[in-house]
């Protein structure tokens, strides 16, 4: 048993945010898309609270401020962008958004 | 603990300031006024009004907005006011054409001038960022608006398709983004370019895996290959105006934020990103020029275009770090690409009869019969994208192949010129279209004041751009040395 | 001396545990005697009709998304809050104008019609 270092804050966000691209890229539910999306997002936060903390400089911990943030005016346009589909597609299947291709 | 307040200098963010408090103020007046027109002479004016301020504000240094810790977090310096002009530019150029169009196919709408401001202000603070956290922040704030505009025409389901492809991806980008972020704010602990400079050491892991996702996330904003794939649809899908805004703003935004982070903040790193680069442009320029061959519609033709662009433009980003021009020669291929993209745009978007209608190659045949002015400007954007002489595309092509030349990156200027080549074929099968098929087509042809002010623009400046280049060269390469830290080898 | 890992092990272990005992105590304790009135999703109130799956009025979910919006954006208040002792006029002018622009985004959803309830 070891000390936690920052390796360990590393390798969580590092799996968080492998898990969270995975999701985007395999799952076909624009909602768990989206959710991942903001997995993606938290993995950069664990990592900038972590690296703040490990240097001692808050400039890590005032970016999650600005990340969460944005986050939150992603959600409410993605959010307003899946219920707008909704209503005509009754779907919120990415795959059926297949009018352009080529 | 002594709090010291920061030293703020309005001056420099002045023309933010403008384009930012005119989309707050339209947002007020919608509450009382709901006319369009006023929207449109408002916005206008606003650009207008941030256009001269930032010309004023050329070869001046102003010191420092905001300051944090010894390092400012915005700049404005030539770079930055060249940029800003350009993207100003574009929006002055994305309302003329838009005026009629918005209006006949019913699509306009308040929102639709306050997103383009507040998109707009994001995208002159991606070239003003002098921080990795204002970069985000800007990068955000030109990204979010548009993905809105993109379904603007909530009404079909094309528009409803590409704005959920581009928010999707974009999102999934800016995740990218962030987390390259956070791998050079772990490297360094700092989040200011130049203190990032200060600190990096050459082959940092953690440094070096943060630059490759930084590169990523510009990737997929300026659409190049292989993170290019949302490109032809939203371009297709999006109404035509909102495709000519981003066509041009949010590459030339993606590209001064990739220019300012890679070469202030990230030199210690150039034998990596470089080498990176000129593999991404290679396969940029190919594939974009290569696909565009096959496309039909002319919005999808000139999204593979867009995208083959992006790839030219990347060649002078990768030769920057050896050659101290190769900056210059991409802020005035970005110039070249302003002019003519927006007045092939304007084209496209004065035969669109019908929102989604008459923007097939099949409705060019013979529009030189019907319309010989509009063809005769159609015939020199196209001339320009695929960079025949005398016209701005080839002088910009011109002086970023010289820069990859004196760069040593040879083989990246011939697949440049073969490509270009390649090129001539889709660009010339519109003119071929408009000259030697006689057309069956009847519906108008809208070419309003506005639209035709607008074309008349880009006319000339395609014409200048491509008879007197050495001067606007000059401007440009003014506009690096100006610059601190923006020339080969920091 | 406990390392940080043994700290994470106890944690895991107790977390789950104490809602579990007092939903387990919940559980044992109370009388049952169950019948329809009771088992009524709401017990008191009005009766619910049909289903609960059904599509609301998109109304609902802009009402949802601006919230979502206006309640993140307090996030930059906290600090403020935290070191106002120390910042005086300056954090004083930077959080009115942050507010103000709050303001002018909710004076433009409310002119749009978004917060009116149908």
């Amino acid at each position: 048993m070891s000390e936690i270092t920052i390796n360990s804050y590393v390798i969580l966000s590092t799996i968080l945010f492998v898990i969270g691209a995975l999701g985007v890229l395999l799952r076909r539910n624009a909602i768990i898309v989206f959710m991942s999306i903001e997995m993606m997002l938290n993995a950069a936060n664990l990592l900038f609270v972590a690296f703040s903390r490990h240097l001692g400089n808050l400039d890590g911990q005032v970016l999650v401020f600005f990340v969460i943030t944005v986050a939150a005016a992603e959600v409410a346009v993605g959010l307003a962008l899946i219920v707008a589909i909704f209503r005509t597609k009754k779907s919120i299947d990415i795959d059926t958004l297949n009018l352009m291709k080529g | 603990m002594d709090f010291q307040p920061p030293i703020i200098n309005l001056l420099i963010v002045a023309p933010l300031l403008i384009t930012m408090g005119a989309g707050l103020f339209l947002m007020l007046l919608n509450i009382f006024c709901k006319r369009d027109g006023v929207y449109y002479w408002l916005t206008l004016a606003a650009i207008a009004a941030a256009l001269v301020q930032n010309v004023a504000m050329w070869g001046h240094e102003y010191g420092t907005f905001i300051a944090r810790g010894s390092y400012p977090m915005v700049v404005s310096d030539n770079f930055s006011v060249f940029l800003n002009s350009i993207l100003l530019l574009s929006g002055i150029g994305t309302l003329l054409i838009s005026r009629n169009y918005l209006h006949r196919t019913k699509l306009e709408r308040p929102e639709f001038y306050m997103l383009m401001l507040f998109s707009l202000s994001g995208m002159m603070m991606m070239g003003m960022a002098n921080d990795l956290i204002l970069v985000f922040v800007a990068l955000e704030l030109l990204s979010i608006p548009l993905y809105i505009m993109a379904g603007l025409a909530v009404s079909r389901d094309d528009s409803k398709e590409s704005a959920m492809k581009y928010f999707l991806l974009g999102a999934f980008s800016s995740g990218i983004f962030v987390y390259g972020i956070a791998l050079i704010y772990g490297a360094t602990g700092a989040t200011a370019l130049p203190a990032v400079y200060a600190v990096l050491e050459a082959g940092s892991p953690l440094a070096m895996a943060g630059t490759a996702f930084l590169m990523v996330g510009f990737a997929f904003k300026i659409g190049a290959v292989p993170f290019h794939m949302w490109t032809p649809d939203v371009y297709e899908g999006a109404p035509t105006v909102v495709t000519a805004f981003m066509s041009v703003g949010a590459k030339v935004a993606g590209f001064a934020a990739l220019l300012r982070v890679f070469t202030v903040a990230l030199p210690a790193m150039s034998d990596a990103w470089m080498g990176a680069l000129a593999l991404i442009a290679a396969l940029t320029l190919i594939i974009g020029n290569v696909v565009a061959l096959m496309q039909t519609n002319i919005k999808r033709m000139l999204g593979y275009s867009s995208i083959a662009h992006a790839g030219y433009l990347l060649i002078g980003v990768a030769a920057a770090g050896q050659h101290s021009e190769a900056v210059g020669s991409v802020l005035l291929y970005m110039l070249a690409y302003l002019f003519t993209t927006m007045g092939a745009f304007g084209v496209v978007i004065a035969l669109e009869h019908k929102l989604g209608e008459g923007i097939m190659l099949e409705d060019y045949k013979g529009l030189a019969k019907r319309n010989p002015w509009l063809s005769a400007a159609m015939l020199v954007f196209m001339l320009s994208l695929t960079g025949v002489p005398p016209t701005g595309g080839f002088s910009g092509k011109f002086y970023i192949f010289r820069s990859a030349v004196e760069a040593n990156l040879w083989w990246l200027a011939i697949i440049a010129i073969m490509t270009s080549v390649v090129s001539g074929y889709y660009y010339l099968r519109v003119v071929f279209y408009m000259y030697m098929f006689d057309g069956d087509r009847t519906e108008p042809v809208y070419a309003g004041t506005a639209l035709k002010t607008g074309l008349l623009i880009a006319l000339v400046g395609t014409l200048w751009l491509g008879f007197f280049p050495a001067g606007w060269f000059e401007l440009a390469y003014k506009a690096v040395i100006g610059t601190t830290q923006l020339l080969a080898g920091g | 001396m406990l390392d940080n890992w043994q700290f994470i092990a106890i944690f895991v272990l107790f977390a789950p545990l104490i809602p579990g005992a007092a939903i387990g105590a919940n559980w044992l304790l109370s009388p049952k005697k169950p019948n329809r009135i009771k088992q009524e999703t709401y017990e008191c109130g009005v009766e619910a009709v049909g289903s609960s799956w059904i599509q609301f009025k998109v109304q609902y979910y802009i009402y949802a998304l601006v919230f979502v919006v206006f309640d993140i954006e307090a996030v930059f208040l906290f600090p403020i809050a935290a070191a106002y002792g120390l910042l005086g006029a300056f954090a004083v002018v930077e959080i009115v104008l942050f507010v103000l622009i709050l303001v002018a985004a909710l004076a433009y959803t409310w002119g749009d019609g978004s917060l009116e309830w149908v």
